[in-house]
């Protein structure tokens, strides 16, 4: 058996990688332990929120598939942020559990050049520092020229619930005991890492009364640029909101040491951005409450699994059964809840990503790319960024092309993947708006501005949708001449409009561009002045330009200048042994990273700004640029 | 690794003593090769040994040689310090016959680049010793040593650590946004703290300003008609100090005339030759750059003759000059005036005699009182001393208007945002926490050789 590309996992990562490289016409192979767990959402019922939602957006305009999944499987959708700023607003959906993978799996069926294949892969055919193909448990071996490892949380998983310690993943399924030893035969560093996830229960065994409603926004909110929501906004699902009280705080105190964090039973290192209830409690003691969102996991009642589930976000614990009970039944309306599933928490092995290129492809063995979880990263999103980065560049090293590297002053995922091979990770790597240097030019509004491009030069962009763009773009260009050239005049019909805008009287005449850089005043006021035919996305980017203008430059220079430092690469043969002065820390963690660029070098924790005076200046003398 | 590195530390002239510092991590075993008295590769750091340098067998020089060992030196490296008793000749006999062992002649601030560079000091420590070694006056020798023990660095700290806190929690802010126990970020404290700052960065500014005066003195220029008692005020106001007049070449292309003292602080008197001839065609050229001096001096002493009536060329003078930062000096009071303080309402004036040494006194007095030298003396002060400092700290305060102005025109709070990771980043640059390249290169350049 041959293919061009074998995916190996099919979770957020694996699809997106799988689908990149079929629909780019190679030949691919899928391979999944269970093939109903494909696009499982083991954790919580929800895609996107800060940073993440526009990762959702960037996939999506680079004509990956977890936006458009997302939007057929959406229970709820709001828009976060709406008050905070263009630069942080995101989408977050809940997402039906049931619905999300069916969709997903009837996508993967339905992509020809992709097979599925249901299999535990235990060992890589790797000759010459090349990869060959993968070995599955059977010893059957299958041949390919790429090998994509998106193996979640299952290399060596360990579930955790109190003091038992059980093998397998989060549906008890089989683990992959060898491949993680075999990897680190190959020379990869291993990590062990730990996350968790709360209890899940019965939704017809809560007190709504006591609980208060949170609902979705009150319209229709796509993740895709291609607009196919397939959720009334009328219909929409809602959550609940209730808080943790000092009686709970109380009991998780009370058994702190029963816990499979606090009892030392985990080796891994659990995420800092999303931690435990118990940590919470240990953390911040003099907190008298924690917020606890509940979540239903599925509109589709009779499913067994997710049907009757309410996810309690923000609940999660390693604590035994018996306590998590005690713990949730001291809740306000949950006094009486039915537990469906304990909270667990899950410890996996992972490599360091500090092995990767920024293409994902690993240093160590040529043609091997890895994606999610197993680089260090939490969430479906990160995942799937990830995912779809490793499926084109494998692609591309097959077509003989440079691989797509997403800048940080382009995409999210650039940040992501750049932090990952720059900074490595300790702890489950979650991304956040903060680990953007210019957000505001990382918009949600502007995925498909940034990126839809990219996805047309791979070829994951159809003609049809990349017109489309074009047409948007030029749009935006006529739109702002017009807004340059139209001016109004201080006449008593336009001051008194301005009056009730709450804005300041006209004294001279101005132009409907700077007009709009007035903060009370909206795009959709302008058009009480003028007529403007456009399309809401074209008004909403040229109002977000005109607007925030000088913000937006002063971000692209600032952007500049640190890609000035990034056209400065650091020479392969650099022996950074032999630059004199450089702090020991920063020079271990330089010959460990070996960083593209200066750029690259300065962003490295431990090297500090002096380091990298010395390393230009060694730079300079050995004459690799003025 | 780095090569050895040796220079004369100590002025270059007669003293009792001079110090040929050398750092490298072979500076012990070399001078140990120079040395008769025990063997330096064998004592213990930071320990001071008697004994000879000579050369060929040949004693050079009595010595005291300190050794310190790495890392806990001024560099980093092992330095070794040579106390040479032998006057200049046998100074640099010393120096040579380490050249002559393959240590290289340190560059301009090396010593200091390299503690620099290792980590031993930041940005704003290695510019104050550049500062230190430069200093003319007690005033600005403590600001430096000030500067060199990290009270800016520390100062600057806790300005950004403000704006880190602020900063952190609005971003937890927009990364949780629907947890609305933590706490949620409003106008009024984002206003709140920002003003603080702009209180704070203002304040540092100002006292830099002086800082400025303590460092490089007040530029100071002598105008007025010939005859009217220049020279004379000039010399008394010198004579007073029993300063020397010299011809000192100032920081910029000017000529200062004296270097004067009041209380600690440099006067620096500019020769102002070509004002006066304002009609005169052929030296018009001279006369704008006087011109252009007066715009540039810190101070200007106006000095009129006040047994005569303003002439024209006064009155020429006198809407040139900058009132704030002017003095009129009401000269010849001896004699019966037909000027008196009354006519320059808004002036600060000063009527003297440059024969009565009151009337150089209450000079004095008033040039304490424009430049309120007192306060200056006494702050503790966490003051910038160079135009690099100085306009980092400017920037910052720019972006700290903005982001104030923002919060005032409801901007959301990611722009806001913008601005404040300006200004941290700004006033990290300062002290070289933020990385730019642009500093580095020429930084080194300025600093005097051996420290």
């Amino acid at each position: 058996m041959k293919y061009e590309i074998i995916v190996v996992g099919g979770g957020h990562a694996g699809c997106e990688a799988a689908l990149a490289c079929a629909r780019k016409n190679h030949s691919t192979l899928l391979i999944t332990g269970n093939i109903n767990n494909i696009a499982d959402m083991p954790c919580n019922p929800s895609i996107g929120g800060p940073a993440k939602g526009i990762v959702v957006r960037e996939i999506d305009a680079l004509g990956g598939e977890m936006g458009r999944n997302a939007d057929k499987a959406a229970l709820q959708v709001k828009m976060l942020n709406t008050k905070k700023g263009p630069a942080v607003q995101a989408l977050r959906a809940q997402e039906d559990k049931i619905i999300y993978p069916q969709e997903m799996l009837k996508t993967l069926k339905n992509q020809s050049n992709l097979e599925i294949k249901e299999a535990l892969v235990e060992d890589l055919i790797v000759k010459d520092k090349k990869i060959e193909g993968v070995i599955l448990e059977n010893n059957t071996k299958i041949f390919s020229s790429a090998v994509i490892l998106t193996t979640g949380t299952y290399l060596k998983s360990k579930i955790l619930v109190g003091s038992n310690k059980t093998s397998g993943g989060p549906h008890g399924e089989r683990e992959s005991n060898y491949l993680s030893e075999k990897l680190k035969k190959l020379g990869f560093n291993i990590l062990r890492l730990k996350t968790g996830t709360p209890p899940r229960i019965d939704k017809n065994s809560i007190d709504y009364d006591k609980v208060s409603l949170e609902s979705g926004d009150d319209m229709e909110l796509t993740f895709s640029f291609d607009k196919n929501a397939s959720y009334n906004y009328k219909k929409q699902i809602p959550c609940y909101l209730t808080y943790t009280n000092e009686k709970t705080h109380d009991i998780i105190r009370k058994h702190l040491k029963e816990s499979s964090m606090y009892g030392g039973y985990v080796e891994g290192v659990g995420p800092r951005y999303c931690p435990s209830i118990e940590d919470k409690v240990v953390r911040f003691a003099d907190k008298e409450r924690h917020q606890l969102f509940l979540e239903p996991e599925s509109s589709i009642e009779e499913d067994e699994t997710y049907g009757k589930t309410i996810y309690i976000q923000g609940f999660s614990t390693s604590m035994p059964e018996y306590v998590q009970e005690e713990m949730v039944h001291s809740l306000k309306g949950l006094e009486k809840a039915k537990f469906i599933k304990y909270a667990y928490a899950i410890e996996y092995d992972a490599i360091d990503s500090k092995q990767l290129k920024k293409s994902l492809e690993t240093k160590l063995v040529e043609g091997l790319y890895t994606a999610g979880q197993i680089n260090g990263t939490s969430g479906y999103e990160e995942a799937a960024g990830q995912g779809l980065i490793a499926g084109i560049n494998a692609s591309l090293k097959l077509e003989k092309k440079e691989p797509l590297i997403l800048k940080r002053n382009e995409a999210y995922i650039g940040v992501l993947i750049d932090d990952l091979v720059t900074k490595g990770v300790t702890d489950p790597y979650r991304l956040l708006t903060s680990r953007a240097e210019y957000r505001l030019l990382l918009r949600h509004d502007n995925a498909d501005m940034r990126l839809r491009e990219y996805g047309y030069q791979v070829g994951l962009i159809n003609c049809e949708k990349y017109m489309k763009l074009k047409e948007k773009k030029q749009n935006i260009e006529k739109l702002y001449q017009i807004l340059k050239e139209q001016r109004i005049t201080p006449k008593k019909e336009i001051n008194d409009y301005l009056e009730k805008k709450g804005s300041s009287p006209l004294k001279d005449g101005i132009s409907l561009y700077d007009l709009l850089k007035r903060p009370e005043i909206s795009i959709y006021d302008v058009k009480d002045f003028i007529e403007l035919d456009y399309d809401d996305n074209v008004l909403e980017q040229v109002e977000i330009n005109i607007r925030y203008e000088g913000y937006i430059e002063k971000a692209n220079k600032d952007a500049e200048k640190m890609l000035n430092l990034e056209s400065k690469k650091i020479p392969n043969d650099i022996d950074y042994n032999l630059i004199p002065n450089i702090a020991s820390e920063a020079r271990q963690k330089l010959n460990e990273i070996r960083p593209e660029t200066l750029a690259q070098a300065s962003r490295i924790s431990g090297v500090n700004p002096a380091d990298i005076s010395i390393l230009m200046i060694y730079l300079k003398k050995r004459g690799n640029y003025e | 690794m780095e090569d050895n590195i040796v220079a004369i530390s100590t002025a270059i002239g007669v003293g009792a003593i001079s110090i040929v510092r050398i750092s490298g991590k072979d500076s012990i075993s070399i001078i140990n090769d120079l040395f008769v008295g025990c063997d330096l590769t064998k004592v213990a750091s930071h320990t001071i040994h008697y004994g000879y340098i000579k050369e060929n067998d040949k004693i050079i020089d009595e010595v005291l040689v300190t050794v310190m060992k790495s890392p806990k030196t001024f560099t980093t490296e092992d330095i070794v310090e040579v106390n040479c008793h032998g006057g200049i000749i046998a100074t640099n006999k010393v120096l040579k016959s380490i050249l002559n062992k393959g240590v290289r002649l340190a560059e301009a601030g090396e010593f200091t680049k390299r503690a620099f560079l290792n980590g031993r000091i930041d940005l704003t420590q290695a510019e104050a010793v550049m500062d230190l070694i430069e200093s003319k006056t007690d005033s600005a020798r403590n600001q430096a040593v000030n500067q060199l023990t990290g009270k800016i660095s520390s100062y600057i700290e806790s300005l950004r650590l403000k704006i880190k806190n602020l900063l952190a929690t609005i971003e937890v802010n927009i990364d949780y946004p629907e947890y609305y126990d933590i706490e949620q970020i409003t106008i009024e404290k984002v206003k709140k703290v920002c003003q603080e700052l702009e209180v704070e960065i203002n304040q540092m500014i100002d006292e830099s300003k002086n800082g400025k005066i303590i460092k490089e003195g007040i530029k100071t220029v002598i105008v007025g008609r010939p005859n009217v008692g220049k020279s004379s005020i000039l010399n008394n106001l010198i004579g007073e100090d029993k300063a020397i007049v010299t011809d000192i070449e100032g920081t910029t292309r000017d000529i200062i005339e004296g270097n004067i003292q009041i209380d600690g602080i440099a006067l620096n008197i500019i020769d102002t030759a070509g004002i006066r001839k304002t009609t005169n065609k052929i030296e018009e050229i001279g006369v704008q750059k006087s011109l252009n001096l007066l715009k540039e001096a810190d101070l200007i002493l106006l000095v009129l003759n006040s047994s005569e009536s303003l002439t024209e060329n006064d009155y020429n003078l006198l809407k040139e000059v900058n009132k704030d930062k002017t003095i009129i000096v009401l000269n010849k009071n001896d004699l019966k005036p037909k000027l008196t303080e009354k006519e320059f309402d808004g002036y600060n004036v000063v009527s003297t005699n440059t024969l009565s040494i009151e009337g150089v006194n209450s000079l004095k007095s008033k040039i304490k009182e424009i430049f309120n030298l007192e306060k200056i003396k006494s702050s503790d002060r966490t003051s910038l001393t160079n135009i690099r400092q100085l306009s980092l700290a400017e920037q910052a305060k720019k972006t700290l208007q903005s982001a104030i102005k923002g919060v005032n025109n409801h901007l959301p709070i990611d722009m806001v945002a913008i601005d404040l990771k300006a200004t941290f980043d700004l006033l990290g640059e300062i002290i070289g926490k933020t990385y730019s390249d642009e500093i580095i290169n020429h930084l080194f350049e300025n600093f005097c050789v051996g420290k």
